[in-house]
């Protein structure tokens, strides 16, 4: 289905969440979610459904100040 | 220092941004012996993967993480960011900035109040970047903040302690609080100075990470925070106006 993920329109290929972070190939990387701007934590991903137009965010450590 | 529980022994936090290299911030961190730095969470993608080598060498530094809310505008947008960081870094510890403006990027003191205090609530132990008004700070407090991190001058302008005499009354008021300037510190001796005060430590980022050899400023902020600190505990003179001789009047001798 077509979401946003990480600001950027894709099509993916999943239902979930943590469906669709394998689909676009995240495996072990050590990341963060949130869907349609709410956290959704690690062990939530897979019992979360995803709808057309969802937007998704992944993001990891960076630097900061 | 004792922050939220926890023991201290260096009173520099530095912030891991704006350094020419991961190498260069890693050096400048062990050259500061700074025991917390501050991250963020951005976004990752599954190409790069560029946080997880950053993630390596904090993790290799051995030093505590304080992520920040940066560049958030709105309460929703900290507190979720504060949600996936704690996932991520393991740590109840925020650095909770709400961003009001733009160009100065002065903290919106009303969300972080609110944000403050759902944080606090959901168990965080939060460090809010604020500014040294005293009416917001004790709200601060009111919210479930045990630290305080007002402004010496807006981040990154290097400007020092713009109102040194605010600093002074929210360290008379609050004792008890954790107090750590943070934002617009720009050389060791405004670092100095808000340790004068008896502000408990300062964060800084932007002094040390452009800074042309920021090893060699990240050493001059450590041995400015200690000389701070140590001036604070030695009791300064008071000062004057007008002048007071430091020599004896007595056993001069009549020359005139």
């Amino acid at each position: 289905m077509r979401l946003v993920v990480n600001g950027a329109e894709q099509d993916v290929a999943a239902e979930t969440l943590a469906a669709a972070l394998e689909a676009l190939d995240y495996g072990e990387t050590l990341v963060a979610t949130a869907l349609n701007g709410d956290f959704v934590p690690a062990r939530k991903r897979a019992e979360t459904s995803l709808s057309e137009g969802d937007r998704i965010e992944i993001v990891a450590p960076r630097q900061g100040g | 220092m004792k922050v939220y529980g926890v023991e201290l022994k260096s009173r520099l936090l530095l912030g891991t941004s704006k350094y020419l290299s991961l190498d260069l911030m890693a050096k400048s961190v062990r050259a500061a012996e700074a025991e917390v730095v501050t991250v963020s969470v951005r976004r990752e993608s599954s190409q790069f993967r560029e946080g997880q080598e950053f993630w390596r060498i904090i993790h290799d530094l051995g030093v505590r993480v304080l992520p920040n809310t940066a560049g958030c505008y709105t309460v929703k947008e900290a507190v979720t960011t504060a949600q996936m960081a704690r996932e991520i870094f393991a740590t109840a510890w925020i650095k909770l900035e709400v961003i009001g403006d733009r160009d100065t990027l002065a903290p919106d003191v009303f969300g972080t109040v609110e944000a403050a205090r759902i944080l606090a609530r959901d168990g965080f132990e939060v460090f809010p970047y604020t500014t040294e008004d005293l009416i917001v700070c004790d709200r601060l407090i009111e919210a479930g903040c045990k630290a305080l991190m007002p402004w010496g001058a807006p981040i990154g302008s290097g400007k020092g302690l713009n109102n040194p005499f605010g600093l002074r009354v929210l360290r008379a008021r609050y004792p008890e609080a954790t107090l750590i300037v943070d934002a617009g510190i720009g050389l060791p001796s405004h670092a100095a100075a808000a340790m004068e005060l008896g502000y408990d430590a300062v964060l800084l980022n932007t002094a040390v990470g452009t800074a042309g050899d920021p090893v060699a400023m990240a050493r001059a902020f450590k041995e400015a925070v200690e000389a701070g600190a140590a001036a604070h505990r030695a009791g300064p003179m008071q000062s004057r106006d007008l002048a007071q001789p430091s020599t004896p009047f007595v056993g001069k001798a009549a020359l005139s």
